[in-house]
Parts: C-alpha cells; structure tokens; sequence
C-alpha cells in the first residue's frame, strides 16, 4: 500500500512552519509522528499536496515544571514520552497513565499529544484528563501566540479552534489545588482498542468534603464534555458512596453518547455513570493516579 | 529544508541518509517513500514484513532510535539523520540474539510472519528493561498481532530471554 505523491517540507523553525501552513493553506497537512495522517492518506481520506513534517522543532518535544506557570508539555512529545515522563509521574500519574492506555506501544512511540489533541477524535484519551485538570492549550501563528483553555479547543468531531497557519506548541497543567485526579478508560480490548467511555475526573477533598471537582467525559458526544451538573453537585457534599453513585447518576444524564459498531448509546451512558463513581473514589481515596 | 532533485516524470526526489543496522545508506526517494518501502526496495531488507500496512499489526516493526514503531506509517524522509534497527540488525553477526534463540527453543512461531515484528518489539523491551513482569512482556507485544494465537509461547520466551541476558 503506497501512498499518493506530494511535496514535503521539513521547516527548522515554528514560525517558519505557520509561514508554510499560511501560504499554502488547505492545500497542506501538518506531519507529526504520522499515526492518524498516513492512515488517512492512505484510506485516500485526506490527499495534500504537501506534508508539513515538524520533526525539527525539537523546542516542542520538551516536558518541564515551570514555578508559578505549571507543568509545560511540548506538543511533539509523544504518548510514551508522557507515559516515561518523571514530572508527571511525580505530580499528575493521572496523565501517564491515560497516555498509556492510548493504541499500543509502537503507536505510543510516535503519536504526539499535539496529533492526539488537533485530530479532535471524541473518543481520545488525553483531553478528558487535561480538560479534569483544566490544562490550557498554546497556540502559535503567523500572527502570535494565544492560549485557549482545552475545553474550548473542540468544535466537533475533527474540528478544533485552529486557524490554518496555527500549531498547537504546548499544553499547560496549571498548578492544582485538586488533591486528585484520574482517567478510566473503557475499551473493547486492553490494547489498541479506541475508547468506547472514557471518564476524566480531578478533585479537592479537605476534612472529607469535596471543595471543587471537574468531571471530563469523553466518546460520548460530539466533542470531549464536561459534566458541569455533577461537578455543581459534589462541590460542598461530604465524601460517601452514595454521594459519588449520586454524581454518577446525574453525569450519565448529562452526556449524549450515540451508538455505533463499538456500542450502544444506552451502554454507553451506563459507562458513565458506573466509571464516574470509580474515577472519583479512586481521585478521593489515591491521588493524581 | 531538505533538497531535492526533480527527476524526469517532474516528481521531486529528496536526499535522505539513514543509519540502518549500524552503516549509513543515503538515497534520493520520492517523498512518499515509506520507511517499510526504503528498507525491503531500496536496501533489499526483507525481514521487516508489510502485514495490514495501517499501523495496526506490528509485522513491519522496526526500531527508530531505540523504539519501536511501525515502518509503514513512517516516512523515510522522516528518518533522516536517525538510526534504524531492523530484525536482522539484531542478531550479532552469524549469533542469533538471546530473544531469537529463545523463540526457536520455546517454538514461539507457528506460520512465522508475525515474528520480526514480535523479536523486534520484545528486543526494544529488554533493551530498555531487563526484567519485565509478563504483564510489561504483554504490553511491549500488544501492538503485534500474531493469528496464529501462540502467544503464550512468545511472552514465555521473552521472559527466558530476560532471565538470561
């Protein structure tokens, strides 16, 4: 299986990357580890003219804690890269563990967070777990920089905020008062399985009262979603199993899963209800896992 | 930028120089050259096998700089100036590396065409872990499809391996 002819460019800077993307406009696609874009051309989805490939930018591929700002993570950092990362692994394991529970582990190897994010496939495993801990997004152009909160960054199914000359340069956890976080995955097999449910959840619990709490929910709507009503509704609750059954209950009544060949919109919506529960007591009782 | 020259169907063909197995090739490829294609059709390397060519199997396993990836969704461009390891870069000259050895003695390959991809992605493991629990064995494999199911063989002689590196 060949893939069609084009025109590749591989710039050593972003901003001779978003000058690229600018002049060339539809025409070209951003190549970063491949994972979604090749298959693409090669099931003739997408046929550009010209591949972009970032592999020179290697000031994206850096994970680093910065004081007062948070934990940067590079946009071609891939999954197993987050998966090995000691910051993360110390502060948000939350994070490593959704990257590893992503494809297998030659995917892991080369799919970047940046891939994962822009394709903007509602079933991904990172956004649940950044949008929980409400991690923001970096945004380089021909005309600057801008930061969008990662729940703002999905319009739909493959559609994001990204102009054409826009790359996304880092995504950025800021500093937590949430005591813990976690993503449950759901998917048909331990590997290589898309999500069919996954719940992202971060709280902050103090003398067994949950302050605040975020609930991400992914693959079951158009774009990953927050649960705001069964976020509105933990904040102030004392901590007890029928609390968090209760949160579960109302999450499962906020999402709008539709059925496909992995699932039924109604198993879905169970998921939900069963994986918030889980997600919360383990945020609760474990920490950032 | 890289360079290119443009050939005489007007196609451009880009300069590319790629350490294989230890010895620098370079070549001028079009810029659709997948690395599975570099490997078996211009350095004659058959062992890296073309399987669902989707990145889904793993048949076309190789190392990209220590990792394993899968040559059919990479391009070759994309490994200029990098180092590549394929099954036959694993053996030591005319000694089998431990991991083959193992898959002969544990009879981890029944049809066979799954395992350059297997030895590849189990050689990457225990470069980087010398003593993987066989949950860690199952998950460095997960990306490889084997149908003819022997598994068990293969994450048994993995661990072998590691025990007698």
């Amino acid at each position: 299986m060949y893939l069609p002819d084009f025109e590749y460019y591989a710039p050593d800077s972003i901003a001779e990357a978003c000058q690229l993307l600018s002049q060339l406009g539809e025409k070209a696609k951003v190549l970063a580890g491949g994972t979604d874009l090749m298959i693409k051309m090669k099931n003739e989805v997408l046929a550009p003219e010209v591949v972009v490939s970032v592999k020179n930018l290697d000031q994206l591929k850096k994970i680093e804690y910065v004081a007062g700002k948070g934990v940067s993570v590079g946009a071609l950092c891939t999954h197993n890269d987050l998966v090995k990362c000691d910051v993360l692994k110390e502060k948000y394991s939350s994070v490593s563990n959704a990257a590893r529970q992503m494809a297998n582990n030659q995917v892991r190897n080369r799919g970047t967070i940046g891939g994962n994010i822009s394709n903007a496939v509602p079933s991904a495993d990172l956004p649940p777990i950044f949008i929980a801990l409400n991690a923001t997004v970096k945004l380089v152009g021909t005309k600057g920089e801008r930061t969008v909160a990662m729940e703002d960054l999905f319009t739909g199914p493959g559609k994001t905020v990204l102009a054409q000359d826009e790359l996304i340069a880092e995504v950025i956890i800021p500093d937590q008062k949430m005591t813990g976080s976690n993503y449950i995955k759901f998917g048909l097999r331990k590997s290589g399985a898309l999500a069919v449910v996954g719940v992202a959840v971060a709280v902050q619990v103090e003398n067994n009262v949950i302050k605040d709490a975020r609930v991400a929910l992914g693959a079951v709507a158009a774009t990953p979603v927050r649960a705001k009503k069964a976020e509105d509704f933990l904040k102030g609750k004392t901590v007890s199993d029928e609390v968090l059954a209760e949160a579960g209950v109302i999450a499962s009544g906020e999402c709008k899963p539709i059925s496909d060949i992995r699932a039924s919109a109604e198993y879905r919506t169970d998921l939900v209800r069963i994986f918030t529960k889980r997600a919360l007591r383990k945020a609760i009782d474990e920490g950032h896992v | 930028m890289s360079s290119f020259v443009v050939d005489k169907d007007g196609n451009k063909r880009y300069a590319v120089t790629v350490n294989v197995n230890g010895s620098d090739y370079t070549k001028v490829v079009k810029a659709n050259t997948l690395l599975v294609n570099f490997l078996r059709e211009e350095l004659d390397l058959i062992g890296t096998k073309r399987g669902c060519e989707l990145g889904d199997c793993g048949c076309c396993t190789v190392m990209l700089d220590g990792k394993a990836v899968n040559a059919c969704i990479v391009l070759a461009l994309d490994c200029d100036g990098r180092e590549v390891t394929t099954v036959e870069g694993i053996q030591d000259g005319e000694d089998l590396d431990i991991v083959q050895e193992k898959f002969i003695e544990h009879a981890a390959f029944q049809c066979g065409f799954c395992t350059p991809g297997m030895i590849v992605s189990s050689r990457a493991l225990l470069n980087e872990n010398t003593n993987p629990s066989e949950y860690e064995v199952r998950e460095a494999i997960a990306g490889n499809l084997c149908r003819c199911t022997g598994y068990v063989n293969i994450v048994a002689a993995v661990l072998d391996a590691a025990e007698n590196l």
